[in-house]
């Protein structure tokens, strides 16, 4: 099962490699990790999504708390939370194909951060699906290059079920 | 008044009441050594980095205390890493301090360069770069505490040679406050009754406890539960000593692959499981699906990591044993009075009891030829238990842990998690120097102790009077009885016929070397080798094809053993 891990540390050298250890150690990938600091000082959130089977993920959870540098660590799989991740496409962009793309990029409301003559790049902000979505969408018009920053995610204020 | 990185290090050593570190010399740290006369540290000088770390664990298991280990480097401090994995996968609280090139050049591939915080990572339970003098006491008290406390593990503090030169003011902090590092040590109070309420129950209950019940101190604890509710005990390797080894009714010995037949019989048939600061390593289960297969499993440990990784365990308790085993011991006490423990688990006792009649720890006995488990009760019997036991890793590690009677905490030293050939005789020598009344000795293979033979120096010039008994049969024993037993004989690269005379090479060094060929000189040997004040090197000549019994073949349940 695929599993969203919010993970605070310590924001220390050394820190991100300590943790990235814990899975490439146990043979186990990190699908995506995304890490930036947070309001308060020296402290840095990490947003590690991973796939594997329940224990193989108390595992990871238990060793993540056992970090001297990590501050707290949540599986937000169990819990009700808000996932976004940005992508920027830079897509062919030819005149015959610009206005479909337009449209394409409207509906999900996507922003045009750059243009030239044959080329749009684009930003969209989403979930997974979303982000599914649109990749597959664009993917006609031909995607010349992709940069995806991974998951970023927090619990969600109402629980509700 | 400022002072230089290198008399901070040291003064902090003093500080945490450090009075011996086990060290190697070289340009990177050379600045410490300078200072070292101004201090009241003692430094015992090796001769290779793997003695240094090893005799720090060693000091750090005979005392209970933190074990130091200073060295260079690049070569010096990779020189350390078997050791410093050998530490963490026992839980054995050392501090490591390595030597690294001067800040500029870090990262250039610079002389002597070598990343080790990086290469330690994965086998310590923490570690620093230390970036500025003015951080280096902070960081000193931190690596102390992160060491021996919760679970401890070995931490390893990394100097560059400018942070050595640099100065600051000296002061040390009175507490550690880290936002991210509060063991639990607790144990949650509903589940102390709960364990309470199944021990009552239970009418075959079995401890079973390893290291973390030596490391936390709390074998009063076990021994009061095991006693006052007659319940019988069996220990892993890491925990011989922890339960008196001499107490034939209660004490099983140890369980797994080469675990007693009682032990294991028991661990089958019991139907309360109470493992104690043991991790269920896949030596001591077996094959996991047929372990314990009709009890109810309490597992105590301050690491929550080590519940529920191996074995399903139904009632986790996650503290310091020393707390857990105490409060377990107060709610039994109330329970005592109205219960008839005496009579209680009887027909248990009896039951074990007679499966160590059927098969007691044994061995075939030679009227000529010397068994190497003969040697072992020699020894036993001429030290009564007194002695600190060190092994190196083989047969030799399986019948000292099998034939001496261990019955102190703190006094069988061995390599147990990762299972280090080359531990025993420097860790020997660190405690030698942390207990210089006692008699240490070293049980070792002839393979196993030409790994670390060079400290033989370190143990002449620091009067360090270590004991080395060579189990000596010219093989690399335990391999070659795996060969024997699952590989048809194919005895590749386990013969070591081809030895230095140990006994020139006791006296090249300055030790004394003795020879045992006779079954009938063994004790006499022994006894003349052990009055003397000096180090020695006793080689027996043993039995070559000896095997280690009982033994549950790798993967096979613990009720398939092979016996003598
Ligand atoms: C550093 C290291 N290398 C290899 C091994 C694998 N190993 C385990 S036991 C053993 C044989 C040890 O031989 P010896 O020291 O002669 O002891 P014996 O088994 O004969 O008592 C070997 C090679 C090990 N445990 N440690």
């Amino acid at each position: 099962m695929r599993h969203t891990l919010s993970v605070m540390v310590e924001n220390e050298p050394g820190v991100l490699s300590r943790v990235a250890g814990l899975f490439s150690g146990r043979g186990f990938n990190i699908e995506s990790l995304n890490v930036a600091p947070t309001l308060e000082k020296g402290v840095s959130l990490m947003t590690i999504v991973a796939e594997g089977d329940e224990a193989i993920i108390e595992q990871i959870v238990k060793q993540l708390r056992k970090l001297v540098p990590v501050i707290t660590v949540k599986d937000l799989t169990e819990v009700q939370s808000v996932e976004r991740e940005t992508v920027l496409l830079k897509l062919n962009a030819e005149d015959s194909k610009r206005a479909e793309i337009l449209r394409v990029t409207d509906i999900f409301r996507c922003k045009i951060v750059d243009v030239s003559c044959d080329e749009l790049t684009v930003e969209c902000t989403g979930d997974r699906g979303k982000i599914k979505a649109i990749v597959n969408l664009l993917g006609r018009f031909g995607i010349k290059e992709i940069a995806r920053t991974g998951n970023v995610a927090m619990k969600r204020s109402m629980q509700m079920d | 008044m400022e002072l230089t990185g290198a008399q901070i290090l040291l003064k902090c050593l003093e500080k945490e009441g450090v009075d011996v570190v086990f060290g190697f010399p070289g340009g990177a740290v050379i600045d410490i050594y300078d200072e070292i006369p101004n201090f009241s540290v003692e430094h015992i000088l090796v001769r290779h980095e793997q003695g240094a770390i090893h005799a720090a664990d060693g000091y750090a298991r005979a005392t209970g205390d933190t074990g130091v280990c200073l060295v260079t480097s690049g070569p010096g401090a990779t020189n350390t890493v078997t050791g410093i994995a050998t530490a963490y996968l026992d839980s054995i609280p050392v501090v490591i301090f390595t030597g690294q090139v001067p800040r500029p050049l870090i990262g250039n591939d610079a002389f002597q360069e070598v990343d080790i915080v990086g290469i330690t990572r994965p086998c310590t339970k923490h570690n620093y770069l230390v970036q500025d003098v003015c951080d280096l006491a902070r960081i000193v008290k931190q690596a102390f505490y992160i060491a021996r406390s919760g679970r401890p593990g070995p931490v390893l503090v990394d100097l560059p040679k400018d942070v050595l030169n640099q100065k600051c003011r000296f002061d040390y902090p009175e507490k550690v406050s880290m936002r991210s590092y509060n063991p639990n040590v607790k144990p949650h109070v509903g589940q102390v009754r709960k364990v309470a309420g199944l021990i009552r129950k239970a009418e075959r209950p079995l401890i079973y406890s390893g290291g973390g019940v030596v490391s936390s101190k709390s074998h009063e604890e076990l021994r009061w539960l095991a006693q006052e509710l007659r319940i019988p005990v069996t220990s892993t390797l890491m925990g011989l000593g922890a339960y008196p080894g001499d107490d034939e009714e209660l004490w099983l010995g140890m369980l797994g692959m080469h675990g007693t037949y009682s032990a294991n019989m028991a661990i089958h048939n019991c139907d309360l499981l109470l493992a104690a600061g043991a991790r269920f390593d896949d030596r001591v289960t077996g094959k996991i699906s047929e372990f314990a297969p009709h009890a109810t499993i309490v597992h105590i440990d301050v690491d929550p990591t080590s519940i529920q990784k191996n074995v399903s365990v139904h009632v986790p308790l996650v503290a310091d044993c020393k707390e857990a085993l105490g409060a377990l011991q107060k709610e039994m006490q109330a329970l005592r009075d109205e219960m008839d423990w005496e009579r209680k688990h009887e027909q248990w006792l009896a039951q074990i009891q007679e499966w160590r009649r059927m098969h007691p720890l044994t061995y075939l006995d030679d009227e000529e030829k010397i068994k190497p488990q003969y040697v072992v009760e020699k020894i036993d019997e001429i030290t009564k238990g007194e002695a600190i036991i060190c092994t190196e890793v083989g047969q030799n590690q399986m019948w000292a842990a099998q034939f001496c009677t261990v019955k102190e905490p703190n006094m069988f030293l061995t390599s147990g998690g990762l299972g280090t050939m080359g531990y025993g005789f420097p860790a020997a020598l660190g405690a030698q120097r942390a207990f210089p009344d006692k008699l240490v000795i070293d049980i070792a293979g002839d393979g196993s102790i030409q790994m670390n033979i060079q400290e033989m120096m370190t143990a002449v010039c620091n009067k360090l009077p270590v004991k080395i008994v060579i189990l000596n049969n010219g093989y690399l024993g335990m391999v070659r009885q795996w060969q024997e037993l699952f590989y048809e004989k194919n005895y590749c690269a386990t013969c070591m016929d081809a030895q230095p005379d140990f006994v020139k090479l006791a006296e090249a060094y300055g030790a004394a070397g003795f020879r045992v060929t006779r079954k009938q000189d063994v004790q006499s040997v022994l006894e003349e080798a052990f009055a003397l004040d000096k180090p020695v090197i006793v080689d027996v000549r043993v039995e070559q094809e000896e095997n280690v019994y009982p033994m549950v073949p790798a993967g096979a349940s613990l009720t398939e053993m092979l016996l003598v």
